[in-house]
Parts: C-alpha cells; structure tokens; sequence
C-alpha cells in the first residue's frame, strides 16, 4: 500500500489529523476522542448494525455510523450532541427489550458490554413494552452454549468465525425481528463439522449469548481477540 | 412537599419481589437517620399500617405487579402519592417475575409448579390467594412512574443518592449509575 | 450485424406493418393473462380468418396500455381504441363491427377518456402497442436507433453530458441525479465496472416495473446498452424478483433476440464495444431493491444493505465500481438520446423534469398504470385520471411512495407531484405507488398495516429499523385496542424520528414516514382511540368487549 495521505479534520472542534482510510472512529481514537460502539470490535469487519456510533457530520443533516464512515478532508463531526446521547440512550433501551434480558440471572451479569452501556448512558428503565418470546437456547456442545434469549444481533461472532478463525460456521437467518444466529446450516452446534470448537466466538461475544460454560466470564470476554490476532498475523 | 412536622409523609410498597430492595433501602447504616429527619413513614412493610393512606408525598415501590391485588393497589398507590419511584429491577422492568410472561399459560404453570408439583402433601391450588395476572409487568406499564433506581438490588447508596436529590427537589443524574442486575 | 442492418431491419418491418388497415393489440401482460388473454388471442385469429379480413388485420400479442382493472383489455389502431373486460364472443363482433363494418363497438369500448387525457406516455411509449416477444417490433418503432446513434456519432462523455442537460433523476425513489451518477462511475479508473437494472419492485401493490419489462424490455435493455457504453462497463445485470415469471420470461427471450442481432455482446454492431446482459432472480425480499442490498445477492449473499459511503459507484459488485439504475430510468434513456436532453428538460418541471410512472391503486374509479407530467397535482391525478373516489365516497388521505410513503390528506391534494415537494409534505416518491383511501378507513389502521409490513420486510440489521419499528407497530397496535396512553403519542413520534434518522438505509429511514404523517395530518384520529376509546371511521374496537381494559 501507498503512504497514505494526511487529511485534517474536525472532531467536536478539536483539530485532528487523520489518514486517508481512517474511519471516524479510528481518527477519534488515535485522538483519544471517546465514541461508544457495540457492534464495533477492532480487529474484525465493520458492521454499522448497532448505530451506537452515530456521529453528526456538519452540513449533512444525515447521521453517520463511524465505525464505517470514512474520513475527508475538512470534515467537521460532533460525536456527543443532545440528539445523539438521546438517540443512543434509545437505541439501548430498544436492544434491552427486544429480548427478556434478565440481568440479575444472567451468566454474563458484570461482564457484559450492553448492561455497560446501559448504565453509562443513564437507561434507568424501559420505555417500550418488552417482547416476551422464548427463544431457543443451543446447549448440545460439549462447553460452547448460545442463548438466542440474550442474542443482540451484532454479528460480531459471525465475523470473528469467518474473518479470524476462517471458518465461516455462524451465519443470519431469517430476517428482521426473526434473525437468528445459526451454526452450519441452522442444526445443533453438536452436530457442525465445520466447527472447530475455538471460543473465539464466545470470546467476542459482548453479552451473555455465547459463552462457554462453567467458565467464569471474565475469563471468556476478550475484547482483545480479535485485534490481537490480527496484529500476530501482521495484518 | 411537607407533612405533618414538616417532614415528608413517605410510603414503602412490596410488592411482587424478594423483599432484597427493602434490604437495601435498610441497608444504608447510620445515613438512613438523616433521612428519617426528613420522612414520616406512613405505609410499609416494615411497620403495621394496612390501609394505604391519602396524601403521601413519596412511595417507593419494589417488586413487580404479578396479580390483580396487586394491580388494583399500585392503581391507588399511583392515585394518594405525588412521587413514585420504582425500586429495583423487579418494579423497573419486570425482572425474574416475569420470566414467566414468555411461556403459553405462564400463571397456570408457576401454580401448578408451587402448589402441585413440588407440594409433599394434598396438592391443590388454593383458591383464595389472589388471581395471578396472565403476565407479570414492570410498573410503568401500568401506570405513570416518576423515577426508576434499577438494580438487584440496587446498592444502598444508589437508593440514598436518589431519595436525596429527590427529597432536595432535584432531579437525580442516572449516567453511569444505572446498573440492571 | 452492423447499423445499416438494424436500420434495414426496421424499414422492412414498418413496411410489413404497413400492409395492414388494422392492428389488434390483445394485452397478455401479468393483470390480462389470468382473465383469459391468450384464448382471447386465439379467439381473434379465428375471427379475423372467419371474417376473411386477414390480410388487412394483424392480431398481436402485446403489453399492458394501463387499463388493468377492466382487462383482459384489447388496444385497437389506428385511433387507439381499448376494449374492456373482452370476452372470445366479444371479439367476434368487434371484429365483425369495427374491423369489416369500420364501425366500432361502443359498448364495449373503455369509456374513461379522462384516464389518459393528462397522461403523458414517454417511457410507456410503445407498452401495450407492440408485441414484447418480438425485436422487430421495438425496431420498428424506432428502437435501438439511440444506441446506433451513442455508438457511431457520440463518445461516451457527450452521452453523459446529454444526460445530464436532460436533467433525468433516477426513478428507483431518491431522485438521485442520472447524468451525475453515470459520471462517477465513468470517472473511475477501476475495471472491470458493471451495470445493474434494478427490477426489484418489491412493494406491495405497485406494478410499474414489471408492467415495462413485460410491455416493452427492449427500452429497458437499450438504456442499458448505452449506460454501459456511457460508463464504460462490459457486464449488465438486470435484477429481477422471480416472482414475476412473466417478466423474466420475456426479458430472457428479449435477451436471446438482442444478443442475436449482435446488440449485446462482442463488439456490438461492429463499434468495438464489448457488453453482455444477465439475469439475476431475486426471492422477493423488498429489502432486495436496496442498492447494497441488491449487490449482495448478485454475489450471492444475503441481501443486506451496508453503510455507504463507499458507494458503489466506487465499490459496487465485487468491490468493482458499479451503476445500479431502475429500469425506468434506463427505458428513459433512447428518447432522451434521440429527441436530446433540451427536450426533456422541458418536460416536467424545472427541478423535475420528464415524467413518472404510477401504480394508481385503492379507492379510485380508475386504477391502473398511468404516466404523468411531473409536477402534476395529487388532486389531477385522483380526481381526473382516476375519475374520483369509488362508489362516491369522501376521499380520506392518499399514500404516495409506496408502503413507506406518507399519508397526505385532502388539503394536500394541490400538491404538484415532484421529489421536492412529496419530501417536504412528509411522503416520499419511492416506486410510485399511489393508493387512494376513502373515509371508511381508520387512519392509525393505515399506518399500522403499512408499519406491519416494513416490520416484516427489515433485514434486522440495524437496531433502529429492527426493534424501533417494530416497537412502533405494538404501540399503534395498543391504541387499536383500547389500550393506548396520551403518551403514547409523543413517544410514537420520538420513535419515529430516531427509527427515520438513525437507521442503516433507506428502508428504516422511511419507514416511520406513514405512522409520522398520519400523526401529523390526522392526529385527532389518534386522540380519539386513546381518550375517548373510539374509533372515527368504526374499525376498531370491533372485539371491544373482550379486549376493555380491567380499570
Ligand atoms: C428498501 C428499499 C427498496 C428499494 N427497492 C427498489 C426497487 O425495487 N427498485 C428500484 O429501482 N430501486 C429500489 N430502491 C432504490 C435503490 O436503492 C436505488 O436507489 C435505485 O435502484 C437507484 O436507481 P435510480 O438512480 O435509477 O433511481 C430501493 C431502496 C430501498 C431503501
Ligand atoms: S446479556 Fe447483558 S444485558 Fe442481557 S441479561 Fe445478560 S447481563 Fe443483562
Ligand atoms: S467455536 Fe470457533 S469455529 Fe466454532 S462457531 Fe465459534 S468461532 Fe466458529
Ligand atoms: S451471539 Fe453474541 S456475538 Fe453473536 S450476534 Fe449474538 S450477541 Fe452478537
Ligand atoms: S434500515 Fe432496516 S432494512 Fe435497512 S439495514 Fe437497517 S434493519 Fe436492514
Ligand atoms: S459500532 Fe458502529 S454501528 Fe455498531
Ligand atoms: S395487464 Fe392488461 S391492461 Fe394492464
């Protein structure tokens, strides 16, 4: 690759400079410019599903994800306005009733990047009624158990799958309200020949989705993995 | 916001919960005296008042609305009380009460499994406890809540933080306080 | 082949036409063909034979003219008589009576003058007129010309340029200006570069796409002969739902026969240029239409739309740059080329120029396809293409764009129909789907049947598309029932900004739009559910008994 060139931006009116190829949120890092992601893990693809990372582009009445929005030269972004804290703090609570998440029952109770989330960004309660569909609960591996009931979407374990360990065993089914996680072609995890039973799933799983059983959690959670290996690849 | 000797009537409800949120609300050692300076407790569980009374200016409710007793008294509680807080993530979003809102006949099976299944001798349900509602519901879907200290249970100084600022008639900042679970 | 063939072609096949006083055009598209069309077809041979009139009356299989409510429908030139609702008995007399006796049959003939009066029929020119399965037909009437003209007289920047000075914006929805567009993916310097047709068309009830592609496929391919040429791209893909058999059918053999004639392929009418055409079968999601979306299926992934930018003008289809056009815009391309982009611009309005194809369906005495001006008013096109509210009822509010669109209420009906103005009234051009409402609908009803069915269309990937909608379905499901709060407004209105700003594509960011316009132009509606427990137009609470709320 080229050296990349120098482009100057604006970050809530702090002068950054940031690369060519950056995204938002990497110029914001490197900027130490705090943006918060779910969705996001460095290391892996860039999704733009969760919408936690949204920023305000000035002269665009557009939001924009900043996991993946790229950045350009004089680009002037606010990270933190009053619409965007309140979006954020919705986009939460919606994630938090779209499944019966139960913390104080729940294997990831302390070590979960939702609930984090949730009490940073002050979602004190629930403004929507919650779903109450059971989900299904996958407990025929031998220590790998996915809870469909806790499941946010963020496709995270999917990437890690297919980008990290190259495998590509999870994947999306359905669409919309009915997505669901699948190993293989939608069987039991017991029955995947393709898996090779490495965790890293579980690993970057941010809630209590994925998880390996008997394990304490703070042993699992490694919001790390990912960008680790990458770097032990030289990639 | 003042009652009798100038101090606040206050109220405490249980309701569908562990009775863990009272355990923390107690829970606050030696600062609770300085609440008690500013309260005059009006209705809880922790003394023998039975009918709720008119007029209260804070009630802190734990536990969610599991039955129709229950429904119908959050229903009062709501029309006697100027500030309602739900205490907890039983009263906030429904918690392990409503574990049970995702099965088909939900009340039916938690009966059978209490007074049945697991009953040693002459299983039967009673007919004379009150009429479990077909799902269990956090309380601000059932009425209008003013403030919420989620938690189980919520930590004792997240419980006096909030009944401070409130009883100072400011609004209290739940950023990086509030903690589900 | 080279162009003096196509032109030969189509001298020869005027010729050929010519012989004939009379042509009978039975339409055989999707709306005619369940009623019978094709023993209809017969029905008219054998009365032309009958009646000896054979060798001054051509009986043609074509396309739809737009009259589908009254079909199987016959279009009969010159003087462009439609028959309506023919039956094989039918065609006996018209035959008898018009064709040997010159006199046509009044009480058969389709009496809405008013239905194409305000029409204007530019990319509709040749649907219902000529037989789709035959590329003489197109040729004849002055297609492929356009392409022979880009290939010999233009370069690849002067089409562009024409198309630009026409002003055309795209009709896949946003209105996203075509010359601009063709020009990004020109200016790029990766290859190999692609165009994709997009004939999605996944919205319910809207049917102005397959309409084209059934009437007339070739003014589809041709638009994206020259797109190709204009952006430099060697491989096309029209994008099809496989629900529309029919479509595809007759774009595969428009295919074959273009491919024959040396239109599409290697060095296409000896110019040098190289292109090919495939087809790719979508399963119908409406998502599928989301230009992301799209780009992910033809690589055989599951249509998921992805942030832009990069757009695929940059990084389209196997992060090639990609044009991705609706077809509507591309079967606007020939006539642009040919009559130049002057013309066009004066069409329509300034901003807005040319026309629109729509899908006019509901509560309207004349439903059907029609193609307007743009800038023409709502109320023109209710009240005279389709000749006012059925059974004389009030009109109540109209959808416009599709189960995304707004509802505009009648003090909206003066609203000229342009990109602009349908955005800034809270709607949206989107497909062009118009549906008409009368005053028997109940207007939160509205908004939940349409929320209804984007919930079950979201791809899921994004939260606020995913659970935002579909919260916003519940609570508008609560205030159908009796169990709606004051707040629940303000809260349906919060959701729906958030779901409409935050969300990932087009889909969530327009899906809010009828739940935000019915709360905006029929908010006592709304208020009348929650606090008085009624309905204004008597729909809900049908089961009020056993839904009343234990207070
Ligand atoms: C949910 C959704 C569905 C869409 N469906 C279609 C469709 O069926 N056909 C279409 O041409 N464009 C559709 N679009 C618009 C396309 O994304 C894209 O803008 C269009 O094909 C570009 O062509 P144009 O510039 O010629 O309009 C859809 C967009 C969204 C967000
Ligand atoms: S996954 Fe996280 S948010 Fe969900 S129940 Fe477990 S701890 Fe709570
Ligand atoms: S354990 Fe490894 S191989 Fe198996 S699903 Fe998880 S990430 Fe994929
Ligand atoms: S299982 Fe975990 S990592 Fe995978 S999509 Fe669900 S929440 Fe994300
Ligand atoms: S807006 Fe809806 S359809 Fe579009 S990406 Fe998000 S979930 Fe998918
Ligand atoms: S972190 Fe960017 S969208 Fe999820
Ligand atoms: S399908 Fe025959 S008139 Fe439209």
């Amino acid at each position: 690759m080229s050296v990349s060139s120098v482009v100057k931006i604006k970050i809530d009116g702090v002068e950054v400079t940031a690369y060519e190829g950056d995204t938002i949120l990497s110029a914001a890092k490197r900027a130490s410019i705090y943006i918060p992601t779910l969705c996001y893990l460095d290391g892996l693809s860039s999704y733009g599903g969760c919408r936690l990372c949204i920023v305000e582009v000035k002269g665009s009445p557009k939001l924009f994800p900043s996991c993946t929005t790229p950045v350009s030269n004089g680009m002037e972004i606010i990270t933190n306005s009053e619409r965007l804290r309140k979006f954020r703090k919705l986009t939460l609570g919606l994630i938090l009733s779209e499944k019966p998440h139960i913390c104080s029952i729940c294997v990831a109770n302390g070590h979960c990047e939702l609930q984090d989330l949730a009490k940073e960004f002050g979602v004190d309660h629930l403004r929507v009624e919650r779903e109450w569909t059971a989900h299904k609960i996958d407990l025929t591996h031998d220590f790998l158990v996915i809870d469909h009931n806790r499941c946010i979407l963020c496709a995270r374990c999917i990437r890690a799958c297919d980008e990290i360990e190259g495998v590509h065993v999870l994947d999306m089914k359905m669409r919309g309200k009915d997505s669901q996680v699948i190993v293989d072609m939608d069987e039991d995890w017991a029955s995947s020949r393709s898996c090779t039973s490495c965790r890293k799933c579980a690993r970057v799983c941010p809630v209590g989705a994925i998880y390996v059983r008997d394990k304490p959690f703070s042993e699992i959670k490694d919001k790390e993995m990912a960008k680790f290996i990458l770097s032990r690849r030289g990639l | 916001m003042m009652g009798e000797l100038g101090k606040i009537n206050f109220a405490t409800v249980w309701l569908s919960g562990c009775s863990g949120c009272h355990m923390s609300f107690l829970d606050q050692d030696e600062q609770i005296l300085d609440l008690a300076q500013k309260i005059q407790l009006v209705y809880s569980p922790l003394m023998d008042a039975k009918i709720f009374p008119e007029n209260v200016d804070v009630t802190v409710v734990e536990g969610a609305i599991g039955n129709e007793e229950q429904l119908n008294l959050i229903k009062k509680i709501r029309k006697h009380t100027k500030i309602l807080i739900a205490i907890g993530d039983c009263a906030v979003t429904g918690n392990m009460v409503t574990l049970r809102n995702a099965l088909d006949d939900g009340a039916g099976a938690i009966l059978k499994r209490a007074y049945i299944e697991t009953a040693t001798k002459n299983p039967q349900i009673p007919n004379d406890v009150p009429k479990l509602l077909e799902r269990a519901r956090p309380l601000n879907e059932v009425i209008k809540v003013d403030y919420f200290i989620p938690g189980c249970p919520p930590s004792a100084h997240l419980i006096k933080y909030v009944l401070t600022e409130i009883i100072s008639g400011r609004t209290p900042n739940m950023e990086g306080k509030a903690k589900y679970g | 082949m080279k162009p003096e063939d196509i032109l030969r072609i189509a001298r020869e096949e005027t010729e050929k036409q010519g012989f004939y006083k009379y042509r009978i055009n039975i339409c055989c598209s999707s709306g005619c063909l369940p009623f019978g069309a094709l023993n209809l077809l017969k029905a008219f041979e054998n009365a032309v034979k009958k009646f000896g009139v054979e060798s001054e009356c051509k009986v043609a299989r074509a396309g739809c003219p737009g009259t589908c409510s009254v079909g199987p429908v016959v279009l009969l030139e010159p003087g462009g008589y439609i028959y309506q609702n023919v039956t094989p008995e039918k065609a006996r007399e018209i035959v008898k009576s018009h064709i040997v006796a010159g006199i046509p049959v009044k009480e058969y003939l389709y009496a809405n003058e008013a239905f194409f009066k305000k029409q204007l029929r530019l990319v509709l020119r040749n649907a219902g007129k000529i037989n789709p399965m035959r590329i003489e037909d197109y040729i004849a009437a002055g297609g492929y010309q356009a392409l022979i003209k880009c290939l010999t007289k233009m370069t690849p920047k002067e089409v562009i340029d024409e198309i630009t000075a026409s002003g055309l914006r795209g009709r896949g929805g946003a209105g996203f200006p075509t010359g601009q567009k063709w020009n990004f993916v020109a200016r790029e310097k990766n290859t190999p570069k692609y165009v994709v047709a997009n004939l999605d068309e996944g919205d319910p009830g809207v049917f102005a796409n397959r309409t084209l592609a059934e009437a007339d496929p070739h003014s589809i391919i041709e638009g994206m002969i020259i797109s190709a040429y204009a952006v430099g791209a060697e491989q096309g893909y029209i994008y099809v739902r496989a629900e529309y058999p029919l479509a595809v059918n007759t774009l595969r053999e428009a295919l074959r026969q273009a491919k024959a004639m040396n239109l599409i392929g290697e060095n296409i009418l000896e110019s040098g240029f190289n292109f090919n055409i495939e087809l790719r079968l979508g399963a119908g999601a409406f998502i599928a239409g989301e230009e992301t979306g799209i780009l992910a299926s033809i690589e055989g992934r599951r249509a998921t739309p992805r942030p832009r930018p990069p757009y695929p003008a940059t990084s389209g289809l196997w992060g090639k740059p990609t044009l991705i056009n609706n077809v509507e815009t591309l079967a606007n391309v020939p006539p642009i080329i040919l009559n130049g982009g002057d013309w066009f611009a004066k069409i329509g309005t300034p901003k807005c120029t040319g026309t629109k194809c729509f899908s006019l369906t509901g509560k309207v005495n004349n439903p059907g396809l029609i193609e307007v001006p743009m800038g023409i008013t709502l109320r023109e096109v209710i009240f005279e293409i389709g000749g006012g509210i059925l059974r004389g009822r009030k009109f109540k509010a109209v959808l416009v764009g599709g189960p995304s669109g707004g509802c505009l209420p009648e003090s909206m009906l003066g609203l000229p129909i342009d990109y602009e103005s349908l955005t800034k009234a809270g709607a949206i051009m989107g497909s062009g789907g118009i549906v008409v409402i009368d005053d028997t609908a109940c207007m939160v009803d509205t908004a939940w049947f349409f929320t209804d069915f984007c919930v079950d269309e979201s791809c899921g990937k994004c939260v606020p598309c995913r659970v935002g909608l579909l919260k916003i379905r519940n609570i508008l499901e609560r205030i159908m029932k009796g169990e709606g709060k004051m707040d629940d407004i303000d809260l349906l209105e919060e959701l729906g900004v958030y779901v409409r700003d935050a969300s990932l594509c087009g889909l969530g960011q327009t899906a809010p739009n009828p739940t935000l316009t019915t709360l905006r132009y029929f908010r006592d509606e709304y208020v009348a559910h929650i606090s008085e427990k009624r309905c204004p137009a008597g729909k809900c609470f049908k089961e009020q008994a056993s839904l009343e709320v234990k207070e």
